[in-house]
């Protein structure tokens, strides 16, 4: 039982870092969220299975879900192809302004 | 939590009068009172010119970076100086908690008679068998009303910040997918359909068994909140909108506070007085039991359950 919540509380530090440190806000998020999982078992194994619900619904869920459409909202969430359309955009811009300038 | 109106509409508020009377511009003696405008702000050129000189000297003098020697040698100790705060704050925050009793003694200072009292009669006294609940509800149900109305008030500033009355073209925010999103899709729909009624029920049964087991108000209503919002996210707002809407939910959140702060103040007063109350505690194990928790439950299962809906739409649409 200690290795099992030595292994937990080791990766609710990782996963503490590594929210701060990635550069990409939905992996933050991501990150974030299972950081929220591990400390709602934590909170089992502490017999207090009250604050575990909580952190479940609450952490894992709600503010998830909440942090996600802010993202989406302020159009942080990109997919891939849009972004190799904005790129191609970008390109023929700055050509069509080149040519202008001549 | 309110809607913009038209202007003569406003006039006749008694807001407005009120508003009328505290800018001076209406005397409940003297009537009407003309009040003169602000001028505008204006300058001749050669005070213009005058200031610009004075604040081009000023950005010689102190933002030249490269000369300013007290720029220079702050610049250089900056991060030095930066480090080693942070140093000093670490090594005061460990000095402090090494000096805090050790966990778990016998005769640490969080071992005391308050402590004794809640365990030993705890479950006499409030009837009920979930320890926890019985402490948030019963001796400190006076805290457990400030965070529902924290959570009332925290509903209100979002709304105030997030609510837009704009009624724009309806097929523009239709095809504006990122309000209306996604359109129809079966995958959700179908996990909906099977998991939404389990996660109510559920819900509904943390809430309910509350003094008997683990859960309680808050837990039971964040997790009917994110059933709701699951409901919301497969189905579209049409079909929410028939039974939760703005009103729904001040009426709810209205009726929940006032019960709460009801039957709390009727539970202090014959308390403090020494009056004999009304409410049976009932047997241990009950599920009718344990007097007024399971009440104060249900009115905090429901502030939690509309405040965490009300966000989600709020983040979303901005309306409902």
């Amino acid at each position: 039982m200690t290795i099992f919540k030595c292994i937990l509380l080791g990766f609710l530090i990782v996963c503490a870092i590594a929210a701060s440190l990635s550069k990409k806000l939905l992996n933050t998020i991501l990150i974030f969220m299972s950081y929220s999982l591990v400390m709602s078992i934590i909170w089992i194994i502490l017999e207090s299975p009250d604050l575990a619900i909580t952190e479940a619904a609450v952490g894992a869920g709600v503010t998830t879900v909440l942090f996600l459409v802010t993202l989406k909202k302020i159009n942080a969430i990109i997919k891939k192809e849009e972004e190799k359309e904005e790129k191609e955009k970008k390109e023929e811009r700055e050509e069509r302004g080149e040519a202008a300038n001549e | 939590m309110s809607k913009r109106i038209s202007d003569e509409e406003y006039q006749k508020t008694l807001s407005f009068r009120f508003r009328q009377w505290l800018d001076g511009t209406r005397d409940p003696y003297l009537g009407n009172v003309e009040m003169k405008k602000q001028e505008t702000f204006r300058e001749s050129a050669q005070e213009k010119t005058e200031r610009e000189k004075e604040r081009r000297r000023l950005k010689e003098k102190v933002y030249d970076l490269e000369n300013n020697l007290e720029v220079r040698i702050f610049n250089r100790f900056y991060k030095v100086f930066s480090v080693l705060f942070c140093i000093f704050l670490v090594a005061m925050l460990l000095v402090a908690v090494s000096d805090l009793p050790l966990h778990g003694k016998a005769d640490n200072p969080v071992n005391n008679e308050v402590a004794e009292r809640y365990i030993e009669k705890g479950m006499q006294e409030t009837g009920a068998v979930n320890i926890v609940t019985g402490m948030i509800l019963d001796y400190r149900a006076f805290d457990t009303l400030g965070e529902s109305h924290v959570l009332f008030v925290a509903t209100c500033t979002v709304l105030i910040l997030l609510r837009s009355d704009r009624k724009g073209d309806k097929e523009e925010e239709e095809n504006n997918d990122r309000i209306h999103e996604p359109k129809n899709d079966i995958i959700l729909q179908t996990v909906a359909k099977i998991l939404v009624p389990p996660i109510f029920i559920f819900g509904i049964y943390i809430i309910l068994a509350g003094h008997l087991g683990p859960g309680g108000g808050f837990s039971g209503g964040a997790v009917i909140g994110a059933g709701l919002i699951l409901y919301l996210n497969a189905f579209g707002f049409a079909k929410t909108e028939k039974f939760f809407t703005a009103k729904t939910y001040r009426r709810m959140s209205f009726c929940a506070l006032a019960c709460y702060s009801i039957a709390k103040s009727y539970s202090f007063y014959t308390g403090a007085n020494h009056i004999e109350s009304v409410i049976p505690l009932g047997t241990p194990g009950a599920i009718l039991s344990s007097g007024l928790i399971l009440i104060l439950n249900i009115c905090v299962g429901i502030v939690v359950a509309g405040t965490m809906y009300t966000f989600y739409v709020m983040f979303r649409k901005g309306n409902y």
